[in-house]
């Protein structure tokens, strides 16, 4: 997905190129953010669970038009809207987990099948219902905008990174240092151990779907305002989810963070250089090479003997 | 039924044990219940593209489209069947449906010629696409599928190659109704038998090891890599052949080729099927395309459909409508009594 910045490739004639490099690094920082605040939710019931939820992009699309049923249909204030969307979204992922994936689970592939038909379904099922015009955009949460070394940044952007750093930190502090935490990486490592040492397996899993979908939404209701609500947008967000985590190596939270900010980077500066359009083949690229050159990711290992097969 | 104190117990019907083994048949009767289910199917199949001033052209092309689906869900098939999940069939479809557009809009061949070409040319590329990911297992290869029609068409978008965003149109249509059908029908049912044929032999034999345990493949001394490109390879000529088909069939190639339609409605197609069984999925093709028809005016909610299809059909009944019909035709199933202390016994047989 593309976040646009108020300028255009066209428009780097009328630019110095001192700004122009000032605005591709801070708009890169804004994109890092995007990407990883994103593709958390993935990552985390992934590396917690091994549920490879590819209904992602539909989760992240219903969000949305969740949060823009309760403001606008149902007239909620921002914040009940923002948590009963967030709390609705981590329902549907236990429901989805308890309803069909319980009864494949094992089962690695038909596992995938059934998250992505469902999120095909749910995509397609929007797009039917025709969430797909310029009238669905959700508000900003903070209006207004500063200046930073000539470039322009409103503040729902620096919202965005400060967000995404925060949930980062949190859910690092969460798996590495609480007990749940660790009862589910348990289970995400070996599960007939966890089971042994009494971690229940389909409560885990359950818990790490609804995790998982949680921040999704939230991740939906911060990024969403910045552009429109279109059913490209769903399909986009699992190309990024798909390079952030083939670059940064499954289940590694620094991999994430370090893959975010160099997809980040990429991006901004081929919008800028380039054309908004090539930055779907940045993903392209990134994906093909690393997976030439080194198949685990940047910084993944702990998987690497298991999928390297 | 009251079952309680009762299992279920299913056994092989004696025809079929009979005519198990080909030296055994002895009867008309027996020869027909080992061949009459297949030859019924090829026999429908060979005759209705005749049957034109019956059914309408409507109809045969439907029979069309199901064939070219049917070829995409073998392709599928196949690829499940060495452990590999693909979420895109529509990049088999889309390399097919572009190269025949390209070698006949750019040098004038006729379809004869391009549809044979683009069949390999479409599966050399889609090889060599999906080579770097054939080094990892797991997911990498389904996100690695359905991530490619998407950003192909992004592609072709951003570069404009290829007739960007409007297509190739105009391009020389094939011969006649008939033929064409003649065509894939035939197409279809050489690869419904061809796998399965192909799975027999000792080669399939080590396709399939590496789907149940690819460890004990490498440590039997095959290159899995190698192994998993060729079956990429053998996977991509049907779904190539099937885009470049029904390109030269539409007469236009453009960026629907690679839609959510072509990758959603094989795989739904499989999996109502029967994964694993050929046959089955060319059964499930048959099944949803008319379905799929009778659902046009639904337009997006069509897909929305397949989807829960899908999801239904991998919870009730994984085993998929053909192997369950293959276990009806073969096997009884009846209710016997429990002996004393069945507990035990229950278990075992459960286990068994």
């Amino acid at each position: 997905m593309w976040v646009a910045p108020p300028l255009k490739g066209g428009s780097n004639k009328i630019m110095g190129s001192d700004a122009l490099i000032y605005s591709v690094l801070i708009y890169g920082l804004v994109n890092g953010a995007v990407i990883m605040l994103t593709s958390l939710g993935f990552s985390l019931t992934f590396g917690l669970s091994g549920v490879a939820n590819l209904a992602h992009g539909g989760i992240y699309l219903l969000s949305g038009c969740l949060a823009w049923i309760l403001l606008n249909t149902l007239g909620l204030p921002f914040l009940p809207a923002a948590v009963i969307t967030m709390v609705l979204a981590g329902l549907l992922g236990a429901g989805v987990y308890w309803l069909v994936l319980q009864r494949v689970r094992g089962l690695a592939l038909s596992e995938m099948i059934v998250t992505f038909t469902i999120g095909i379904g749910i995509l397609e099922f929007l797009r039917w219902a025709g969430f797909v015009t310029y009238d669905f955009n959700l508000p900003v949460i903070i209006k207004g905008s500063l200046t930073i070394a000539g470039v322009i940044v409103d503040y729902q952007r620096l919202l965005v990174i400060g967000v995404g750093v925060l949930i980062a930190v949190l859910l690092w502090f969460f798996s590495h240092h609480t007990k749940i935490g660790l009862a589910l990486r348990g289970m995400a490592q070996d599960e007939y151990t966890a089971l042994s040492v009494g971690i229940d397996s389909d409560w885990a899993a359950a818990l790490s779907m609804a995790l998982g979908h949680m921040i999704v939404a939230m991740a939906a209701i911060m990024i969403l305002p910045l552009g429109l609500i279109s059913i490209n947008v769903g399909y986009d967000v699992l190309t990024m989810v798909l390079a952030v985590t083939i670059l940064g190596g499954l289940e590694s939270t620094a991999g994430l963070t370090l893959a975010s900010l160099i997809l980040g980077y990429a991006t901004a500066a081929t919008g800028m250089y380039l054309n908004p359009q090539w930055t779907q083949v940045v993903y392209l690229a990134a994906i093909v090479l690393v997976l030439a050159l080194r198949p685990s990711g940047l910084l993944g290992k702990f998987k690497e003997l298991e999928e390297r097969v | 039924m009251n079952e309680a104190g009762y299992r279920r117990e299913r056994l092989d019907r004696g025809i079929k044990v009979r005519t198990d083994d080909i030296f055994a048949l002895s009867s008309y009767r027996e020869i027909l219940y080992l061949t009459l289910p297949r030859l019924a199917a090829i026999a429908a199949l060979l005759v209705f593209p005749l049957l034109k001033g019956v059914t309408g052209i409507y109809w045969q092309n439907v029979v069309l489209t199901a064939c070219t689906i049917a070829l995409l869900a073998l392709s599928w098939d196949l690829l499940h069947s060495v452990g590999l999940v693909s979420l895109g069939q529509a990049i088999f479809f889309g390399a097919g449906a572009y190269a025949t557009g390209f070698f006949s809009q750019h040098f004038g061949w006729p379809p004869l010629v391009t549809i044979p070409l683009a069949t390999a040319v479409g599966a050399i590329f889609c090889t060599v696409l999906l080579y770097p990911v054939l080094r990892l297992r797991g997911i990498y290869f389904a996100l690695i599928t359905f991530a490619m029609p998407l950003l192909l068409t992004r592609v072709i978008e951003a570069t404009k190659i290829l007739g960007g965003n409007v297509g190739m149109s105009g391009l020389p249509p094939l011969s006649d109704t008939p033929l064409d059908l003649y065509l894939i029908i035939t197409v279809m049912l050489i690869c419904v038998f061809g796998f399965r044929r192909l799975f027999d032999t000792d080669y399939g034999l080590v396709l399939k090891a590496i789907r149940e345990n690819d460890r004990s493949v490498m440590a039997a001394g095959f290159d899995l890599q190698w192994y998993r490109t060729q079956a990429v390879f053998i996977a991509a000529i049907p779904g190539a052949f099937a885009g470049a088909f029904l390109t030269h069939y539409y007469q236009f190639a453009g960026l629907p080729a690679f839609s959510i339609e072509y990758s959603i409605l094989p795989l739904a197609s499989a999996i109502v099927g029967g994964p694993g069984s050929f046959s089955g999925v060319a059964l499930g093709a048959f099944m949803l395309v008319p379905l799929s028809e009778a659902l046009r005016s639904f337009g997006n909610l069509r897909v929305v459909i397949y989807s829960i299809v899908v999801v239904v059909f991998i919870v009730i009944l994984p085993e998929g409508v053909f192997n369950y019909l293959q276990r009806k035709y073969y096997q009884i199933e009846r209710l016997v009594p429990m002996e004393e202390g069945g507990n035990g016994q229950r278990a075992n047989i459960a286990g068994s």
